[in-house]
Protein backbone atom coordinates (compact mmCIF):
# COMPACT_ATOMS: atom_id res chain seq x y z
CA UNK A 1 0.00 0.00 0.00
CA UNK A 2 3.01 2.19 1.17
CA UNK A 3 4.55 1.92 -2.17
CA UNK A 4 1.31 2.81 -4.22
CA UNK A 5 1.29 5.76 -1.96
CA UNK A 6 4.86 6.48 -3.20
CA UNK A 7 4.32 5.46 -6.78
CA UNK A 8 1.26 7.75 -6.96
CA UNK A 9 3.08 10.92 -5.15
CA UNK A 10 6.04 9.83 -7.69
CA UNK A 11 3.44 10.14 -10.83
CA UNK A 12 2.22 13.39 -9.63
CA UNK A 13 5.35 14.97 -9.20
CA UNK A 14 6.36 13.70 -12.77
CA UNK A 15 3.39 15.64 -14.13
CA UNK A 16 3.77 18.30 -12.76
CA UNK A 17 7.68 18.25 -13.87
CA UNK A 18 7.00 17.19 -17.42
CA UNK A 19 3.77 20.23 -17.84
CA UNK A 20 6.00 23.01 -16.24
CA UNK A 21 9.01 22.45 -18.03
CA UNK A 22 6.79 22.55 -21.72
CA UNK A 23 5.16 25.70 -20.34
CA UNK A 24 7.89 26.71 -19.35
CA UNK A 25 9.65 26.47 -22.97
CA UNK A 26 6.20 27.65 -24.51
CA UNK A 27 5.28 30.30 -22.12
CA UNK A 28 5.23 33.99 -23.96
CA UNK A 29 5.82 35.82 -20.54
CA UNK A 30 9.85 35.80 -19.33
CA UNK A 31 8.51 35.59 -15.87
CA UNK A 32 5.74 33.40 -16.34
CA UNK A 33 8.13 31.12 -17.88
CA UNK A 34 10.45 31.88 -14.63
CA UNK A 35 7.53 30.68 -12.33
CA UNK A 36 6.98 28.00 -14.35
CA UNK A 37 10.84 26.68 -13.93
CA UNK A 38 10.33 27.17 -10.20
CA UNK A 39 7.55 24.55 -10.27
CA UNK A 40 9.63 22.22 -11.92
CA UNK A 41 12.83 22.86 -9.46
CA UNK A 42 10.82 22.54 -6.60
CA UNK A 43 9.41 18.97 -7.61
CA UNK A 44 12.67 18.02 -8.66
CA UNK A 45 13.50 18.20 -4.57
CA UNK A 46 10.13 16.60 -4.14
CA UNK A 47 11.76 13.38 -6.09
CA UNK A 48 14.60 13.39 -4.15
CA UNK A 49 12.60 13.86 -0.76
CA UNK A 50 10.47 10.74 -2.32
CA UNK A 51 14.40 8.69 -2.58
CA UNK A 52 15.03 9.86 1.16
CA UNK A 53 17.84 12.45 0.29
CA UNK A 54 16.76 15.09 2.16
CA UNK A 55 20.07 16.75 1.95
CA UNK A 56 20.06 17.01 -2.01
CA UNK A 57 16.50 18.17 -1.19
CA UNK A 58 17.32 21.21 0.66
CA UNK A 59 20.29 21.93 -1.32
CA UNK A 60 18.00 21.92 -4.45
CA UNK A 61 15.93 24.15 -2.49
CA UNK A 62 18.00 26.72 -1.35
CA UNK A 63 20.36 26.75 -4.30
CA UNK A 64 17.91 26.74 -7.30
CA UNK A 65 14.51 27.64 -5.96
CA UNK A 66 15.62 30.37 -3.35
CA UNK A 67 18.92 31.22 -5.11
CA UNK A 68 19.33 30.81 -8.76
CA UNK A 69 16.08 31.38 -9.32
CA UNK A 70 16.14 34.76 -7.86
CA UNK A 71 18.59 35.91 -9.85
CA UNK A 72 16.61 35.13 -12.90
CA UNK A 73 13.70 37.36 -11.67
CA UNK A 74 15.69 39.99 -10.28
CA UNK A 75 17.03 39.90 -14.17
CA UNK A 76 14.30 39.57 -15.88
CA UNK A 77 12.82 42.74 -13.77
CA UNK A 78 15.40 44.73 -14.46
CA UNK A 79 15.87 44.31 -17.71
CA UNK A 80 12.30 43.71 -19.62
CA UNK A 81 9.79 46.18 -19.76
CA UNK A 82 5.99 46.01 -18.65
CA UNK A 83 4.47 43.94 -21.93
CA UNK A 84 7.39 42.32 -23.40
CA UNK A 85 7.07 39.32 -24.93
CA UNK A 86 8.95 36.84 -27.12
CA UNK A 87 8.90 36.26 -30.25
CA UNK A 88 6.55 33.31 -31.35
CA UNK A 89 8.34 30.52 -32.53
CA UNK A 90 8.90 29.77 -35.80
CA UNK A 91 8.75 26.49 -37.40
CA UNK A 92 12.48 25.41 -37.61
CA UNK A 93 12.62 26.27 -34.05
CA UNK A 94 9.89 24.13 -33.20
CA UNK A 95 11.03 20.97 -35.14
CA UNK A 96 14.39 20.97 -34.01
CA UNK A 97 13.42 22.06 -30.04
CA UNK A 98 11.43 18.41 -30.67
CA UNK A 99 13.89 16.44 -32.18
CA UNK A 100 16.38 17.24 -29.67
CA UNK A 101 14.22 16.47 -26.63
CA UNK A 102 13.32 13.29 -28.37
CA UNK A 103 16.89 12.48 -28.72
CA UNK A 104 17.29 13.39 -24.62
CA UNK A 105 14.86 11.15 -23.85
CA UNK A 106 16.33 7.82 -26.09
CA UNK A 107 19.61 8.57 -24.84
CA UNK A 108 18.72 8.75 -21.11
CA UNK A 109 16.43 5.79 -21.18
CA UNK A 110 19.36 3.49 -22.98
CA UNK A 111 21.79 4.88 -20.63
CA UNK A 112 19.56 4.40 -17.28
CA UNK A 113 18.38 0.60 -18.91
CA UNK A 114 21.36 -0.52 -20.47
CA UNK A 115 23.96 0.83 -17.89
CA UNK A 116 24.59 -0.94 -14.58
CA UNK A 117 24.37 1.77 -12.06
CA UNK A 118 27.43 4.04 -11.37
CA UNK A 119 30.00 3.46 -8.21
CA UNK A 120 28.90 -0.29 -7.34
CA UNK A 121 31.87 -0.66 -5.56
CA UNK A 122 31.50 2.78 -3.60
CA UNK A 123 31.22 1.89 -0.10
CA UNK A 124 29.76 5.02 1.16
CA UNK A 125 26.60 4.70 -1.36
CA UNK A 126 24.67 2.36 1.19
CA UNK A 127 21.24 1.39 -1.10
CA UNK A 128 18.00 2.89 0.42
CA UNK A 129 19.65 4.52 3.70
CA UNK A 130 20.07 7.86 3.65
CA UNK A 131 23.41 9.46 4.61
CA UNK A 132 24.44 11.33 6.87
CA UNK A 133 25.15 15.06 6.80
CA UNK A 134 28.35 14.81 8.75
CA UNK A 135 29.28 11.75 5.94
CA UNK A 136 28.85 13.67 3.09
CA UNK A 137 30.48 16.99 4.96
CA UNK A 138 33.93 14.46 5.34
CA UNK A 139 33.39 13.39 2.16
CA UNK A 140 33.41 17.09 0.91
CA UNK A 141 36.37 17.59 2.83
CA UNK A 142 38.89 14.24 2.89
CA UNK A 143 41.42 13.64 0.17
CA UNK A 144 41.42 9.84 0.21
CA UNK A 145 39.67 7.71 -2.55
CA UNK A 146 35.77 8.87 -2.93
CA UNK A 147 36.55 12.09 -1.08
CA UNK A 148 35.94 15.43 -2.88
CA UNK A 149 38.62 18.18 -1.82
CA UNK A 150 39.97 19.17 -4.80
CA UNK A 151 37.32 19.82 -6.68
CA UNK A 152 35.67 21.30 -4.08
CA UNK A 153 38.59 24.05 -4.15
CA UNK A 154 38.89 24.00 -8.14
CA UNK A 155 35.07 25.13 -7.52
CA UNK A 156 35.50 27.82 -5.08
CA UNK A 157 38.50 29.30 -6.75
CA UNK A 158 36.19 29.52 -10.11
CA UNK A 159 33.20 30.88 -8.21
CA UNK A 160 35.51 33.74 -6.56
CA UNK A 161 36.70 34.25 -10.25
CA UNK A 162 33.44 34.79 -11.46
CA UNK A 163 32.87 37.08 -8.34
CA UNK A 164 35.53 39.07 -9.01
CA UNK A 165 35.18 39.48 -12.50
CA UNK A 166 31.77 40.74 -12.30
CA UNK A 167 32.63 43.00 -9.78
CA UNK A 168 35.00 44.46 -11.86
CA UNK A 169 33.03 44.90 -14.79
CA UNK A 170 30.02 46.44 -12.69
CA UNK A 171 33.03 49.30 -11.53
CA UNK A 172 33.96 50.54 -14.63
CA UNK A 173 30.56 51.70 -15.27
CA UNK B 1 8.02 15.72 32.32
CA UNK B 2 5.14 15.46 29.75
CA UNK B 3 6.03 13.67 26.75
CA UNK B 4 3.89 13.90 23.79
CA UNK B 5 5.25 11.00 22.09
CA UNK B 6 3.24 9.14 24.26
CA UNK B 7 -0.27 10.36 23.17
CA UNK B 8 1.25 10.56 19.34
CA UNK B 9 2.11 7.03 19.45
CA UNK B 10 -1.37 6.09 21.10
CA UNK B 11 -2.70 7.68 17.62
CA UNK B 12 -0.25 5.83 15.89
CA UNK B 13 -1.12 2.36 17.10
CA UNK B 14 -4.93 3.09 17.12
CA UNK B 15 -5.04 3.77 13.74
CA UNK B 16 -2.75 1.60 12.36
CA UNK B 17 -5.72 -0.99 14.22
CA UNK B 18 -8.30 -0.18 12.48
CA UNK B 19 -6.76 0.68 9.00
CA UNK B 20 -4.31 -1.16 6.99
CA UNK B 21 -0.40 0.79 7.16
CA UNK B 22 -1.59 2.87 3.82
CA UNK B 23 -4.57 4.19 5.07
CA UNK B 24 -3.13 4.90 8.53
CA UNK B 25 -0.07 6.63 7.17
CA UNK B 26 -2.96 9.09 5.06
CA UNK B 27 -4.79 9.41 8.16
CA UNK B 28 -1.59 10.54 9.61
CA UNK B 29 -0.37 13.19 6.97
CA UNK B 30 -3.87 14.83 7.01
CA UNK B 31 -4.12 15.04 10.59
CA UNK B 32 -0.57 16.45 10.96
CA UNK B 33 -1.93 19.00 8.27
CA UNK B 34 -4.85 19.95 9.54
CA UNK B 35 -3.49 20.28 12.87
CA UNK B 36 -0.59 22.49 11.68
CA UNK B 37 -2.79 24.62 9.99
CA UNK B 38 -5.08 25.18 12.57
CA UNK B 39 -2.09 26.09 14.88
CA UNK B 40 -0.84 28.40 12.08
CA UNK B 41 -3.81 30.16 12.14
CA UNK B 42 -4.75 30.33 15.72
CA UNK B 43 -0.98 31.64 16.41
CA UNK B 44 -0.75 34.27 13.70
CA UNK B 45 -4.24 35.17 15.56
CA UNK B 46 -2.42 35.52 18.75
CA UNK B 47 0.53 37.21 17.56
CA UNK B 48 -1.42 40.15 15.84
CA UNK B 49 -3.11 40.59 19.18
CA UNK B 50 -0.04 40.85 20.99
CA UNK B 51 1.37 43.19 18.33
CA UNK B 52 -1.46 45.66 18.73
CA UNK B 53 -1.34 45.71 22.39
CA UNK B 54 2.52 45.83 22.88
CA UNK B 55 2.97 48.72 19.87
CA UNK B 56 -0.17 50.39 22.52
CA UNK B 57 1.41 50.26 25.21
CA UNK B 58 5.07 51.25 23.51
CA UNK B 59 3.12 54.11 22.79
CA UNK B 60 0.70 55.10 25.92
CA UNK B 61 -2.25 54.20 24.52
CA UNK B 62 -4.79 51.12 25.62
CA UNK B 63 -4.88 49.13 22.38
CA UNK B 64 -7.92 47.03 21.58
CA UNK B 65 -10.63 47.34 24.19
CA UNK B 66 -14.25 46.81 22.46
CA UNK B 67 -14.38 43.59 21.70
CA UNK B 68 -14.21 40.80 23.88
CA UNK B 69 -12.49 40.88 27.46
CA UNK B 70 -9.29 43.63 27.15
CA UNK B 71 -10.20 43.41 22.86
CA UNK B 72 -9.01 39.63 23.42
CA UNK B 73 -11.40 39.09 20.23
CA UNK B 74 -10.61 41.92 18.19
CA UNK B 75 -8.14 40.01 15.59
CA UNK B 76 -11.03 37.28 15.32
CA UNK B 77 -13.42 39.73 14.58
CA UNK B 78 -10.65 41.11 12.10
CA UNK B 79 -10.37 37.59 10.36
CA UNK B 80 -14.11 37.68 9.80
CA UNK B 81 -14.10 40.81 8.15
CA UNK B 82 -11.19 39.54 6.17
CA UNK B 83 -12.68 36.42 5.59
CA UNK B 84 -15.97 38.60 3.79
CA UNK B 85 -14.47 41.50 1.74
CA UNK B 86 -14.32 41.33 -1.93
CA UNK B 87 -11.21 40.26 -3.82
CA UNK B 88 -10.68 43.19 -6.20
CA UNK B 89 -9.87 42.33 -10.04
CA UNK B 90 -6.63 44.29 -10.39
CA UNK B 91 -7.02 46.11 -14.40
CA UNK B 92 -3.57 44.94 -16.52
CA UNK B 93 -2.39 42.48 -14.17
CA UNK B 94 -0.74 39.53 -14.77
CA UNK B 95 -3.51 37.17 -12.87
CA UNK B 96 -2.45 34.09 -12.42
CA UNK B 97 1.24 35.14 -10.96
CA UNK B 98 -0.83 37.25 -8.86
CA UNK B 99 -2.62 34.36 -7.72
CA UNK B 100 0.16 32.19 -7.21
CA UNK B 101 2.55 35.02 -5.84
CA UNK B 102 0.65 34.80 -1.99
CA UNK B 103 0.54 30.95 -2.23
CA UNK B 104 4.26 30.56 -3.04
CA UNK B 105 4.99 33.40 -0.09
CA UNK B 106 2.48 31.56 2.47
CA UNK B 107 3.91 27.47 1.40
CA UNK B 108 7.29 28.53 2.07
CA UNK B 109 6.26 29.61 5.75
CA UNK B 110 3.96 26.54 6.50
CA UNK B 111 6.91 24.35 5.48
CA UNK B 112 9.25 25.84 7.86
CA UNK B 113 6.41 25.97 10.28
CA UNK B 114 6.25 22.26 10.06
CA UNK B 115 9.36 21.38 11.33
CA UNK B 116 9.78 23.43 14.44
CA UNK B 117 9.97 20.95 17.37
CA UNK B 118 7.01 22.62 19.55
CA UNK B 119 7.38 20.20 22.65
CA UNK B 120 8.97 17.09 23.86
CA UNK B 121 8.03 14.55 21.02
CA UNK B 122 5.58 16.81 19.09
CA UNK B 123 7.95 17.51 15.93
CA UNK B 124 5.91 16.72 12.67
CA UNK B 125 9.26 16.01 10.64
CA UNK B 126 12.89 15.34 11.98
CA UNK B 127 14.77 15.91 9.22
CA UNK B 128 18.56 14.98 9.33
CA UNK B 129 18.83 18.54 7.67
CA UNK B 130 17.33 19.85 9.90
CA UNK B 131 18.85 23.40 10.18
CA UNK B 132 19.61 23.75 6.73
CA UNK B 133 15.91 22.21 6.01
CA UNK B 134 14.77 25.32 7.40
CA UNK B 135 16.73 28.09 5.75
CA UNK B 136 16.13 26.52 2.33
CA UNK B 137 12.76 25.99 2.60
CA UNK B 138 12.27 29.92 4.23
CA UNK B 139 14.37 31.22 1.52
CA UNK B 140 11.01 30.34 -1.43
CA UNK B 141 9.63 33.10 -0.10
CA UNK B 142 11.19 36.01 -1.34
CA UNK B 143 10.52 34.46 -4.94
CA UNK B 144 6.52 34.86 -4.23
CA UNK B 145 7.26 38.69 -2.98
CA UNK B 146 9.13 39.33 -6.02
CA UNK B 147 6.46 37.89 -8.36
CA UNK B 148 3.49 39.73 -6.18
CA UNK B 149 5.69 43.15 -6.65
CA UNK B 150 6.27 42.58 -10.30
CA UNK B 151 2.23 41.13 -11.28
CA UNK B 152 0.44 43.61 -9.75
CA UNK B 153 0.97 46.64 -12.52
CA UNK B 154 1.67 49.22 -9.97
CA UNK B 155 5.27 50.87 -9.75
CA UNK B 156 5.05 51.04 -5.70
CA UNK B 157 4.79 47.41 -5.81
CA UNK B 158 7.72 47.56 -8.25
CA UNK B 159 9.73 49.36 -5.68
CA UNK B 160 8.78 47.42 -2.65
CA UNK B 161 9.43 44.17 -4.59
CA UNK B 162 12.84 45.43 -5.40
CA UNK B 163 13.56 46.35 -2.25
CA UNK B 164 12.48 43.13 -0.61
CA UNK B 165 14.35 40.99 -2.69
CA UNK B 166 17.55 42.70 -2.04
CA UNK B 167 16.77 43.45 2.08
CA UNK B 168 16.03 39.61 1.83
CA UNK B 169 19.01 37.87 0.64
CA UNK B 170 21.52 40.36 1.95
CA UNK B 171 19.99 39.43 5.38
CA UNK B 172 19.87 35.88 4.55
CA UNK B 173 23.53 35.56 4.51
CA UNK B 174 24.14 36.60 7.99
CA UNK B 175 21.08 34.35 9.52
CA UNK B 176 22.73 31.57 7.94
CA UNK B 177 25.81 32.42 9.28
CA UNK B 178 25.21 32.93 12.84
CA UNK B 179 22.81 29.57 12.55
CA UNK B 180 26.31 27.84 11.01
CA UNK B 181 28.00 28.90 14.24
CA UNK B 182 25.35 26.85 16.52
CA UNK B 183 25.78 24.38 13.97
CA UNK B 184 29.91 24.04 14.62
CA UNK B 185 29.13 23.93 18.31
CA UNK B 186 26.11 21.07 18.28
CA UNK B 187 28.07 18.82 15.61
CA UNK B 188 24.89 18.15 14.40
CA UNK B 189 22.05 19.72 11.93
CA UNK B 190 19.21 17.56 13.47
CA UNK B 191 16.47 20.06 15.31
CA UNK B 192 15.76 17.05 17.71
CA UNK B 193 19.56 16.17 18.26
CA UNK B 194 20.49 20.19 19.07
CA UNK B 195 17.51 20.17 21.63
CA UNK B 196 18.88 16.99 23.31
CA UNK B 197 22.23 18.73 23.45
CA UNK B 198 20.99 21.30 25.41
CA UNK B 199 19.99 19.43 28.42
CA UNK B 200 22.89 20.84 30.69
CA UNK B 201 23.17 24.04 29.69
CA UNK B 202 21.37 26.07 26.66
CA UNK B 203 24.00 26.86 24.09
CA UNK B 204 24.00 30.68 24.61
CA UNK B 205 25.58 29.50 27.88
CA UNK B 206 27.80 26.88 26.78
CA UNK B 207 29.21 28.89 23.96
CA UNK B 208 30.79 31.81 25.30
CA UNK B 209 30.91 35.31 23.95
CA UNK B 210 30.55 33.75 20.13
CA UNK B 211 27.31 32.13 21.29
CA UNK B 212 26.03 35.80 22.32
CA UNK B 213 27.31 37.25 19.23
CA UNK B 214 25.42 34.95 17.15
CA UNK B 215 22.27 35.59 18.93
CA UNK B 216 22.30 39.35 18.68
CA UNK B 217 23.50 38.86 15.16
CA UNK B 218 20.24 36.13 14.50
CA UNK B 219 18.58 38.88 15.95
CA UNK B 220 19.37 41.27 13.61
CA UNK B 221 19.27 39.20 10.71
CA UNK B 222 15.87 37.28 11.28
CA UNK B 223 14.15 40.79 11.91
CA UNK B 224 15.19 42.07 8.50
CA UNK B 225 14.21 38.69 7.45
CA UNK B 226 10.39 39.55 8.05
CA UNK B 227 10.13 42.70 6.81
CA UNK B 228 9.24 44.38 10.10
CA UNK B 229 10.49 47.01 13.09
CA UNK B 230 13.26 49.43 11.51
CA UNK B 231 13.81 47.59 8.38
CA UNK B 232 10.50 47.89 7.07
CA UNK B 233 11.06 49.08 3.99
CA UNK B 234 9.80 46.60 1.30
CA UNK B 235 6.25 48.35 3.14
CA UNK B 236 7.31 51.63 3.87
CA UNK B 237 3.45 52.93 4.16
CA UNK B 238 4.96 56.61 4.14
CA UNK B 239 6.11 56.06 0.92
CA UNK B 240 4.92 52.90 -0.99
CA UNK B 241 1.40 53.10 0.73
CA UNK B 242 2.15 49.16 1.47
CA UNK B 243 4.86 48.20 -0.84
CA UNK B 244 4.48 44.62 -2.75
CA UNK B 245 0.53 44.11 -1.35
CA UNK B 246 -0.33 47.15 -1.92
CA UNK B 247 -2.95 46.01 -4.93
CA UNK B 248 -3.98 42.70 -2.89
CA UNK B 249 -7.24 42.62 -1.00
CA UNK B 250 -9.41 40.49 1.22
CA UNK B 251 -8.01 37.22 1.91
CA UNK B 252 -5.34 37.07 -0.98
CA UNK B 253 -4.03 40.09 1.34
CA UNK B 254 -4.54 37.86 4.66
CA UNK B 255 -1.77 35.42 2.92
CA UNK B 256 0.78 38.26 3.23
CA UNK B 257 0.13 39.30 6.20
CA UNK B 258 -0.46 35.73 8.11
CA UNK B 259 2.80 34.93 6.26
CA UNK B 260 4.64 38.20 7.56
CA UNK B 261 3.35 37.32 11.30
CA UNK B 262 4.20 33.77 11.38
CA UNK B 263 7.61 34.42 9.75
CA UNK B 264 8.24 36.32 12.98
CA UNK B 265 7.28 33.68 15.12
CA UNK B 266 9.14 31.08 12.99
CA UNK B 267 12.40 33.10 13.23
CA UNK B 268 11.75 33.33 16.92
CA UNK B 269 11.21 29.82 17.01
CA UNK B 270 14.23 28.95 15.46
CA UNK B 271 16.16 31.17 17.53
CA UNK B 272 14.82 30.19 20.66
CA UNK B 273 15.72 26.46 19.47
CA UNK B 274 19.00 26.99 18.62
CA UNK B 275 20.30 29.50 21.17
CA UNK B 276 17.68 28.71 24.01
CA UNK B 277 17.30 25.48 24.35
CA UNK B 278 13.90 24.76 22.31
CA UNK B 279 11.52 22.99 24.40
CA UNK B 280 14.27 22.10 27.08
CA UNK B 281 14.21 23.40 30.78
CA UNK B 282 16.23 25.38 32.24
CA UNK B 283 18.84 23.42 33.98
CA UNK B 284 21.94 24.47 36.13
CA UNK B 285 24.61 21.74 36.41
CA UNK B 286 25.21 20.76 40.16
CA UNK B 287 21.35 22.24 41.19
CA UNK B 288 19.61 18.71 41.79
CA UNK B 289 16.12 20.06 43.34
CA UNK B 290 16.21 23.22 40.94
CA UNK B 291 16.31 21.20 37.83
CA UNK B 292 13.63 19.20 38.99
CA UNK B 293 10.99 21.92 39.67
CA UNK B 294 11.90 22.68 36.70
CA UNK B 295 11.18 19.59 34.72
CA UNK B 296 7.61 19.83 36.59
CA UNK B 297 6.52 22.81 33.93
CA UNK B 298 5.64 21.45 30.93
CA UNK B 299 7.87 21.86 28.00
CA UNK B 300 5.62 23.34 24.88
CA UNK B 301 4.97 26.19 27.81
CA UNK B 302 8.87 26.39 27.89
CA UNK B 303 9.15 26.32 24.08
CA UNK B 304 6.22 29.12 23.73
CA UNK B 305 7.67 31.19 26.69
CA UNK B 306 11.29 31.10 24.90
CA UNK B 307 9.70 32.11 21.22
CA UNK B 308 7.25 34.87 22.78
CA UNK B 309 10.37 36.36 24.77
CA UNK B 310 12.26 36.35 21.04
CA UNK B 311 8.89 37.75 19.88
CA UNK B 312 8.72 40.45 22.34
CA UNK B 313 12.15 41.75 21.67
CA UNK B 314 11.55 42.13 18.01
CA UNK B 315 8.14 44.14 18.78
CA UNK B 316 10.52 45.89 21.52
CA UNK B 317 12.93 47.03 18.29
CA UNK B 318 10.11 47.53 16.06
CA UNK B 319 8.46 50.25 18.04
CA UNK B 320 11.29 51.64 19.09
CA UNK B 321 13.61 52.61 16.04
CA UNK B 322 13.11 54.90 12.92
CA UNK B 323 13.57 53.37 9.96
CA UNK B 324 16.39 52.93 7.74
CA UNK B 325 17.26 54.23 4.58
CA UNK B 326 17.34 51.25 1.70
CA UNK B 327 21.64 52.00 1.59
CA UNK B 328 21.92 52.35 5.16
CA UNK B 329 19.76 49.17 5.34
CA UNK B 330 22.59 47.87 3.25
CA UNK B 331 25.78 48.46 3.95
CA UNK B 332 24.74 47.64 7.25
CA UNK B 333 24.40 44.00 6.38
CA UNK B 334 27.15 43.88 3.92
CA UNK B 335 29.64 46.21 6.07
CA UNK B 336 28.67 45.64 9.49
CA UNK B 337 26.94 42.11 10.17
CA UNK B 338 28.72 40.17 7.82
CA UNK B 339 31.63 40.78 8.74
CA UNK B 340 31.19 40.19 12.39
CA UNK B 341 29.59 37.14 11.53
CA UNK B 342 32.02 35.62 9.61
CA UNK B 343 34.70 36.57 12.12
CA UNK B 344 32.07 35.04 15.07
CA UNK B 345 32.48 31.69 12.99
CA UNK B 346 36.38 31.71 13.68
CA UNK B 347 35.97 32.51 16.99
CA UNK B 348 32.95 29.57 17.40
CA UNK B 349 35.50 27.15 15.94
CA UNK B 350 38.56 28.13 18.06
CA UNK B 351 36.05 27.61 21.09
CA UNK B 352 34.84 24.36 19.56
CA UNK B 353 38.56 23.23 19.50
CA UNK B 354 39.96 24.41 23.02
Amino acid sequence: MESIGSLIIFYILGAIIIGSSVMAVTSKKMLRAATYLLFVLISTAGLYLLLNYHFLAAVQLSVYAGGILILFIFAILLTSARGDKTEPHDKRRIITGVVTALAGIVVTTLVTLKHQVLYNGNPTVTGDQEIPVKEIGFALMGTDKYQYLLPFEALSVLLLVCAIGSILIARKR
Amino acid sequence: MLDFSNVTNWIDTTLHRYLSDGWALATEFVLIALMLLIAYAILALVLIYMERKVCAFFQCRIGPNRVGKWGLLQSVADMVKILLKELVHINRADHFLFRVASFVVIIGSICTFGALPFAKGLQAIDFNVGVFYLLAVSSVGVVGILLAGWSSNSKYTMIGAMRSGAQLISYEISAGLSVLAVVILAGTMQVSEIVALQTDRWFIFQGHIPACIAFLTYLIAGHAETNRGPFDLPEAESELTAGYHTEYSGIQFGFFYLAEYMNMFIIAAIGSTLFLGGWMPLHIPGWESFNHVMDLVPSFIWFFGKTFFCIFLALWVRWSFPRLRIDQLLSLEWKVLMPICLVNLVLMSLVVIF
